[in-house]
């Protein structure tokens, strides 16, 4: 087990340098010209190259990223152009809100999603089972700041029970995680229906019943560990997911998340906060995905971690 | 005066402990209902053993899951009749009331008891439940009760199993919780679906003895549904064959298989092999009791074999640890060495993991393996893909399951047509002449070369794999277990067949299987493997009329006997495992000590593991 965990966060480094190695190449090839975005749109010609130097924006590519590796990996994620501060202290700053947005997230999704899952399952067929897949297709697809914004029309125009927007109690974050989480749900909702259905075929669930288990039993002991371990398998990429969806849902509601932070520097072609977020990013994901397959063998015995 | 209808009554001595009037059981389809079980009427004595026999959509598994009231919802229902056990009415019963029934008066246990246990809960827990499902128990009690059950079906250390899952424990193991789990309550009827269809001989022996003591120590009457006419034979105290849902025969076990009354049941005998048969006669035997088996070709002409295989050794690396070194090996083939001679048919026989797939395998070069095999005069070790085309020419393979191996989105006929087409053979009219010629061969006619997988049965299915195989005129098949999934009476048709094909053309067979009385009808010379080495191997009659290593007695003694007055009263007890062939790394197999009994007859000298001796 501690070799296992020990290799993948190998591995997760190793991931990491690369992600950095694309985005800065990436970020390269853009046509923007950050110099340019500071300096304004009056200043001379002398004072853009002057910025340009400064930032070490004249040098080659392979001096550029070089700066940047040794930094990263010093923990040194670089300074804003615009905001002139650290990148990490940005993000250090920004990060708890964040995670406070997709853990509400990921249990709307998992309450949601799991319980008309199982349900829609037990019911296949009937009226129930059609309208859960119905509700389940429209959070799949609805776009998000849609969501969002009818949510707060309805429950924070309209009727007052949430604040409109902002951080900081437990109210706040209701409309913004399930936003956020609606999506997954939806998901998770199909993902649990067709998985329960699957297992409900199986040997051992005739098994349970011919031992002469009540339904309950059979359907919370039997077959819903087995049925929940490709949702638990999906929460690892889910993290994922979220990071596009944070940008979103932070600025319809207002939360002070680093997906604000990267919106902005995406306007402003603030390259090292960029750099940061999708690092923050990657590491998410990495650890998301490591922390679902630590889970799976406290489920599934059978799942050896070597 | 009667009792309350719903009351059971008290059990006495020559009342059926389970009575079936006029069952008929429909299932729902896309073209209307259907009837699986058609006026079906069985009568269970306490203590007995009755066995339902059939072939495959006999009804005999859905009369039982009607009995059990475990049908598939909502797709199949009783439709008609009444079951009673100990005199109640069970059809009808609402199911808070069927569930009381189910586990405590009648269990069931399954054929396939890899899949029949949930495999994230542990032992203690599945068989736990069971209890608790029908008594109040406390903790400390309920521990108590689960060893009990364990141990009651023997299962070694039961107190340290309950912690254990289902997929640490062998399949033979797993058979014994499932009994175990259904006889906790001890109820008075245990119905058991195919229950060692899955397992190999050795174990079901063992599992079959278990159940007769079962019914002596506590009067369980048991209704066993099996294909396998030998373990008819072997259990039975009445028999009642069903063919398409219909009951056609009931009887007292001797009645039925020496005076069989329908004809179908003489038909469904007729075609079971018999092991020891053939004992006098020299080679394969058409099952049809026609002449015309090829003739075993003679050794002394030593013809150039079509393949020899030369201190085979396959092993697969299990890894661990941080760097993901190799810790383990799987030594599942160990320094094997036969030549297989044109015309000939090679039986592999042995049980579950001992190397005979793998073997079959390697000989296709679909694995990495080490060693020296020739496949007509053309030595494959290490050849790539494109130098071992032409290779594949000459050895083709047949599977197990034709359901799983035919494409179900291509046309038979394109089946058929793809490996030729792959080789470059034949294209246009003439390829189209060489598929209807295939089809002919393999006795389907050429119609139906536009139809889909689906819609054939799975000895029709076999046949097209065959002749799949056939298309490129190879000198070698490949067969593993080819015609063990299939009924007895259409597995006699496909080996038919294949005999018919070795005659005309020349083939050699590697004929990999479990089913020793179907090795004895096909074969020429049969080789034995036990833990990835053969250990005995020589002419057919020879390895069967005078076995030498005691693995191979010992699986000869295993296999059940079609005749009830055969029937071996308590088995020779056949306790242990199939060992793993897991081993350290330095692990370094004994070397073997070959003896040549008489002319091709050899036999490992060098001490058979101790597991092996009986």
């Amino acid at each position: 087990m501690a070799a296992y965990i020990l290799r993948r966060l190998i591995q997760a480094v190793l991931i990491l340098i690369g992600v950095s190695f694309v985005t800065f190449v990436l970020l390269y090839l853009v046509p923007a010209d950050p110099a340019r975005q500071i300096a304004g749109r009056s200043a001379t010609a002398e004072t853009v190259a002057n910025i340009r130097a400064q930032l070490g924006l004249d040098q080659p590519f392979y001096v550029q990223y070089w700066r940047y590796f040794t930094g990263m990996i010093q923990g040194d994620l670089g300074r804003s152009y615009l905001q002139k501060t650290e990148v990490a202290e940005l993000i250090a700053a920004r990060l708890p809100a964040t995670l406070q947005l997709m853990g509400g997230a990921i249990v709307w999704e998992l309450l949601l999603g799991l319980t008309t899952g199982i349900v829609a399952a037990l019911k296949r067929g009937t009226w129930v089972d059609n309208t859960l897949m119905v509700a389940s297709f429209i959070g799949v697809s609805a776009p998000q700041f849609v969501v969002g914004i009818l949510l707060l029309y309805v429950f924070a125009v309209l009727l007052g029970w949430f604040p409109i927007g902002g951080y900081g109690t437990f109210a706040h974050l209701i409309l913004p995680s399930f936003t956020l989480g609606i999506l997954g749900a939806g998901w998770y909702s199909r993902m649990m229906r067709s998985s329960m259905l699957d297992v409900l075929r199986q040997d051992y669930i005739r098994t349970a019943r011919a031992k002469g288990l009540d339904r309950v039993r059979i359907v919370l002991r039997h077959a819903l560990p087995n049925a929940v371990l490709p949702v638990i398998a999906m929460i690892g990429i889910d993290v994922g997911l979220f990071m596009s969806g944070i940008v979103v849902v932070e600025s319809v509601f207002g939360w002070p998340g680093i997906g604000q932070l990267a919106w902005q520097a995406i306007q402003r072609v603030d390259i090292p906060i960029i750099m940061g977020v999708t690092l923050v990013s990657a590491v998410a994901i990495v650890l998301g995905n490591l922390l679902a397959d630590l889970i799976a063998p406290f489920i599934d015995p059978r799942i050896k971690l070597r | 005066m009667r009792p309350h209808p719903d009351a059971p009554e008290p059990p006495s001595a020559d009342r059926p402990v389970l009575e079936v009037r006029g069952l008929r059981t429909q299932v729902a389809t896309p073209t209307g209902p259907k009837v699986v079980v058609d006026g079906l009427d069985l009568t269970l004595a306490p203590g007995e053993v009755l066995c339902i026999a059939g072939e495959s959509g006999s009804g005999k598994s859905m009369a039982a899951l009607s009995i059990m009231g475990l049908l598939p919802r909502p797709m199949a229902r009783i439709a008609a009749g009444s079951i009673r056990l100990n005199g109640r009415e069970l059809t009808g019963l609402g199911e808070a009331r069927m569930r009381a029934v189910r586990g405590a008066e009648i269990s069931m246990i399954f054929q396939e008891p890899m899949t029949s246990l949930n495999p994230v809960l542990t032992i203690g827990r599945q068989v736990g439940e069971a209890i608790e499902a029908h008594r109040s128990v406390g903790r400390a009690d309920l521990t108590r009760l689960t060893v009990a059950a364990l141990e009651a079906v023997r299962i070694p250390e039961a107190a340290r199993r309950l912690k254990q899952y289902p997929h640490e424990l062998s399949g033979g193991m797993r058979q014994r919780v499932m009994i175990a789990m259904a006889m906790a309550c001890g109820p008075k009827v245990l119905i058991a679906d195919e229950p060692t269809t899955a397992l190999d001989v050795t174990i079901q022996a063992q599992i079959l003895e278990l159940m007769r003591d079962l019914r002596r120590d506590h009067g369980t009457a048991v209704i066993l549904i099996t294909h396998d006419m030998g373990v008819v034979a072997e259990m039975a105290d009445r028999v009642v064959i069903m063919n398409q849902g219909r009951l056609v025969e009931d009887g007292p076990v001797l009645d039925v298989f020496e005076r069989p009354r329908a004809a179908y049941t003489r038909t469904l005998l007729a075609a079971v092999p018999r092991l020891g048969a053939y004992a006098d006669i020299d080679g394969p035997v058409r099952s049809a009791g026609r002449s015309g088996a090829a003739p075993a070709p003679d050794p002394a002409r030593r013809p150039r074999p079509v393949a020899e295989v030369r201190d085979l050794t396959v092993r697969f690396d299990l890894t661990g640890g941080l760097l993901q070194r190799v810790v383990r090996r799987v030594h599942a083939v160990e320094g094997v060495s036969f030549d297989l001679f044109p015309g000939e048919t090679l039986a592999l026989v042995g049980e579950s993991g001992c190397g005979k797939s793998t073997t079959g395998k390697a000989l296709m070069n679909l694995i990495p393996w080490t060693g020296a095999i020739t496949i007509d005069g053309t030595a494959t070790h290490g050849l790539g893909r494109r130098a071992m085309r032409p290779v594949r020419r000459h050895i083709q393979m047949v599977f197990q399951d034709p359901f799983a191996s035919l494409d179900p989105r291509m046309t038979v006929g394109d089946l058929v047509a793809e490996p030729m087409r792959i080789h470059g053979l034949a294209r246009g009219r003439e390829l189209d002449d060489r598929v209807a010629e295939l089809f002919r061969r393999v006795r389907l006619e050429p119609d139906v070369r536009d139809r889909y997988p689906h819609e054939f049965s799975g000895g029709q299915r076999q046949r097209i794999c065959i002749a799949r195989a056939l298309g490129l005129s190879p000198r070698l098949i490949v067969a593993d277990e080819s015609v063990s999934a299939l009924d007895v009476s259409v597995q006699a048709q496909v080996l038919d067949l294949m005999q018919e094909l070795q005659a005309e053309m020349g083939l050699s067979y590697l004929f990999i299987s479990h089913d020793m009385a179907v090795v004895e009808q096909v074969s020429h010379r049969v080789a034995v493997m036990y833990m990835g080495r053969i250990v005995e191997i020589g002419r057919r009659r020879d390895v069967f009329g005078d076995p030498r290593h005691p693995y191979t007695r010992k699986l000869l003694t295993a296999v059940p006997r079609p005749d009830p007055r055969d029937r071996r009263d308590h088995f020779r007890r056949l306790e242990g495992e199939i060992p793993s062939p897991v081993q350290a790394l330095d692990y370094r197999p004994p070397p073997q000590r070959f003896d040549e009994v008489r002319p091709g007859h050899i036999v490992d000298l060098s001490g058979a593991p101790e597991q092996a001796g009986g």
